[in-house]
């Protein structure tokens, strides 16, 4: 018996060494270099899950490193914003009071122009850029300039010769003698009808229309005003001091906004409760009337984290500063709170999300805008005025290829994509839903109903499940017939013993 | 060495059985009678404490059931969250709590039954939750989403049952009119919250209570060593 025991113990010592063996993969297809990994996804439960990175820091870029012999650009000072336009980079240096356009040679990003100042103004008006904020560049690269300190907005041609620019416009609160705000532009971008909207510093109505020759047409897109019902019962008791300091009952002002490939606006804010994240929103698609028409089909909206710990006094909701687009209607959103990037699809699904605080390469203290130069993304921080680069990986190109092709329909080339993306990251929700959805278009209901059943897509599953049950009922109602009438002929004939029985204990 | 066998016969005697299966058979009849019937119950004798035992066993099997096989269109759950005991405890607590509850405050307020009758009551009341559940778990298993009102319907409609025959089983039980049972059923919603806060009150106390004892203890051992 014993013998027997320890016979037993060997040959599972020597499975487990084979297996160890055997299991060294045999291909290497999407071998990594560096080992570390920071990306991470929520799951359908809302819990923490690693991820590959789908993107990775490779470079960063400050005021010396883009510096030529010709010339040479000092350290940026509190940079606000930048615009990438082809292989263009223009870096508002915001802290310097000019704006530094670097070119991407394919290779080495370098300094090609400095704008300190725009010719072809009326007399009297200062021709020095004072803190610029941000830029739009149009594709005959054409600019548009937020110049904060002068309060107003330029339009300037690509030699910096002024087409028009945009004052101050006679509209509360600019012009409310009471309660006066200064026209501080500090984003803004260009519609495709070449219409400017400006978001202004303390400004709550809404982001400003300027029409096509510069005069101010409307505020477009003010956010709802936040009602809060035990609010209002308190506003009874409240002394008027306390009534002044309250501001709960005007709606929130947006901090950036960015426009995408169809010329929606994609609009961030900032300024809400740390309680009502879930519910605030902050990030919006708006449409022309200024509706807010972003697809939030995620098992969460789109808010970035969804929990925190306290980790390093960092605490509290995600806070959006920028929003970036892609073609396929995917965004990434950045977050000042934990210096963290979150990557959505067009259904609002968290497709990853990286990053984090902190000086090293990949990490950011304060990151106030973010850009895409072809596949990859340029952060720029704020804090310690750097540009870092982000390059895709072939994980994140998976993904956006799966996403490609389901959005041109052919969910199975997207699922053969997703089964790839599973070979990488085999917690990557996304995925099983999409191999689940070619499944069922390939009507192989049940196992359609196991990927759908994993990760709980319930209209998915319940659409499957649908067919599936069709297909059996349809299958076997040959058998059901035959069962029903079985068991009608059982329930007669016993009926039919019965009433004899009784018949011949009643003779007896 | 041979076996001796056990026969069931031993263990439980005939008429045991008997009783317990007419009693159980009763629950029937109770729940479309319930104020003739939960009168019987306890004034004829016609219930058994088994055969509640048996009524709160198969509930508590049926709501253990549920978390597993209820299809995750009706019921999403994270089974890796799941502690049986504490799902266990949220079944059986609120049963206990709710007979010790109402036996307390029925005792001050003319109430005729006693806690073995009130539980009684409260075990028989449960039943169609039971019959209508477990055929509903299975059905939830057949419905798309579209069709998931089917499961609703039915367990709502098992929830106001039971909710009405647990007023009719008290009535009865006790004795009382209808508004007395209404005041003293949300009573007893009260009184089953103060015993939780008693029970928190005190585990709290008597934690603080050891916890002083051992600092007390860590503190001389520290003078001697």
């Amino acid at each position: 018996m014993r013998k027997i025991k320890k016979l037993g113990s060997l040959l599972v010592a020597a499975a487990v060494a084979l297996t160890g063996v055997l299991s060294i993969p045999s291909e290497n297809v999407f071998a990594d270099d560096a080992n570390t990994t920071y990306s991470y996804t929520y799951d359908i439960w809302g819990d923490f899950q690693s991820s590959p990175d789908a993107y990775r820091a490779t470079l960063q870029i400050s005021g010396a490193s883009v510096s030529t012999e010709e010339l040479q650009i000092g350290n940026f000072i509190e940079p606000q914003g930048q615009f990438v336009r082809g292989n263009k980079l223009f870096v508002c240096d915001t802290g310097n009071n000019r704006i530094v356009e670097i070119a991407f040679d394919g290779r080495e990003y370098k300094a090609v122009r400095v704008i300190t100042e725009i010719t072809g103004l009326p007399e009297g008006e200062p021709a020095e850029l004072s803190k610029p904020y941000d830029i739009y560049v149009t594709e005959e690269y054409e600019m548009i300039i937020a110049d904060y300190g002068n309060e107003r907005v330029l339009h300037v041609d690509k030699d910096g010769k002024l087409i028009k620019r945009m004052l101050t416009p006679d509209v509360t609160p600019f012009n409310d003698p009471q309660n006066e705000r200064k026209f501080q532009p500090q984003k803004l971008i260009m519609d495709t009808a070449g219409r400017i909207y400006v978001q202004s510093e303390k400004i709550n109505k809404g982001l400003l229309e300027f029409d096509i020759v510069g005069e101010f047409t409307q505020y477009v897109g003010a956010s709802p005003v936040t009602f809060n019902m035990i609010d209002y019962i308190w506003r009874f008791f409240m002394s008027e001091e306390q009534l002044a300091k309250l501001d709960k009952f005007v709606p929130t002002e947006y901090n950036n906004v960015a426009i995408d490939s169809e010329g929606f606006m994609y609009v961030t804010l900032s300024t809400f409760d740390d309680n009502d994240f879930m519910s605030a929103k902050s990030v919006r698609r708006l449409n022309s009337t200024g509706s807010d028409i972003l697809v939030r089909n995620g098992n969460d909206p789109p808010v970035g984290d969804l929990k925190w710990n306290n980790a390093a006094d960092l605490n509290g909701p995600s806070r959006f500063y920028d929003v970036v687009t892609f073609e396929n209607n995917s965004y990434c959103c950045i977050d000042q709170t934990r210096g963290r990037i979150f990557a959505y699809d067009f259904q609002g699904n968290l497709l990853y999300a990286f990053g984090g605080t902190g000086n090293r390469l990949g990490y950011f203290r304060k990151p106030v805008a973010i850009d895409r130069m072809g596949e990859s993304l340029l952060v720029l921080d704020g804090l310690s005025s750097v540009i870092t680069v982000f390059e895709i990986t072939d994980f994140g190109k998976l993904i956006n290829d799966a996403l490609r092709e389901y959005q041109n329909a052919d969910y199975d080339k997207s699922a053969e994509y997703w089964n790839d993306v599973l070979r990488l990251n085999g917690n990557y929700d996304l995925a099983y839903i999409g191999v689940g959805r070619a499944l069922l278009r390939q009507e192989k209901y049940s196992e359609a109903m196991e990927y759908f059943k994993a990760k709980r897509d319930r209209r998915n599953y319940s659409k499957a499940f649908e067919q599936y049950r069709k297909q059996q009922v349809e299958d076997h109602i040959g058998d059901l017939i035959k069962a029903l009438l079985v068991l009608l002929v059982g329930i007669w004939l016993i009926k039919k013993i019965r009433k004899i029985q009784k018949e011949v204990r009643e003779c007896d | 060495m041979r076996l001796k066998k056990i026969k069931f016969s031993s263990l439980v005697s005939k008429e045991w059985l008997n009783h317990f299966g007419k009693t159980l058979k009763y629950a029937f009849y109770v729940i479309f009678h319930p104020f003739d019937g939960f009168w019987d119950l306890t004034h004829e004798k016609r219930g058994s404490i088994g055969a509640a035992n048996f009524l709160v066993a198969a509930f508590l099997l049926l709501n253990m059931l549920q978390l597993q096989f209820t299809s995750f269109l009706v019921r999403n759950i994270n089974l890796s969250r799941i502690n049986m005991w504490v799902e266990v405890a949220s079944v059986i607590a609120p049963i206990l709590l709710w007979c010790v509850a109402n036996w307390g405050f029925t005792t001050l307020m003319d109430g005729k039954g006693r806690l073995k009758e009130v539980y009684m009551g409260t075990a028989y009341a449960l039943t169609p939750m039971i019959i209508i559940g477990y055929p509903n778990m299975i059905l939830s298993n057949f419905l798309t989403i579209e069709e998931i009102s089917f499961y609703s319907f039915f367990d709502t409609l098992s929830m106001i049952w039971f909710v009405a025959l647990l007023l009719a089983a008290m009535m009865m039980i006790h004795d009382y009119s209808l508004t007395k049972t209404v005041f003293s059923s949300i009573l007893t919603i009260v009184g089953m919250a103060v015993i939780v806060f008693i029970l928190v009150v005190f585990f709290s106390l008597i934690s603080d209570g050891i916890a002083y004892f051992v600092s007390l203890y860590k503190e001389i051992q520290f003078r001697f060593y």
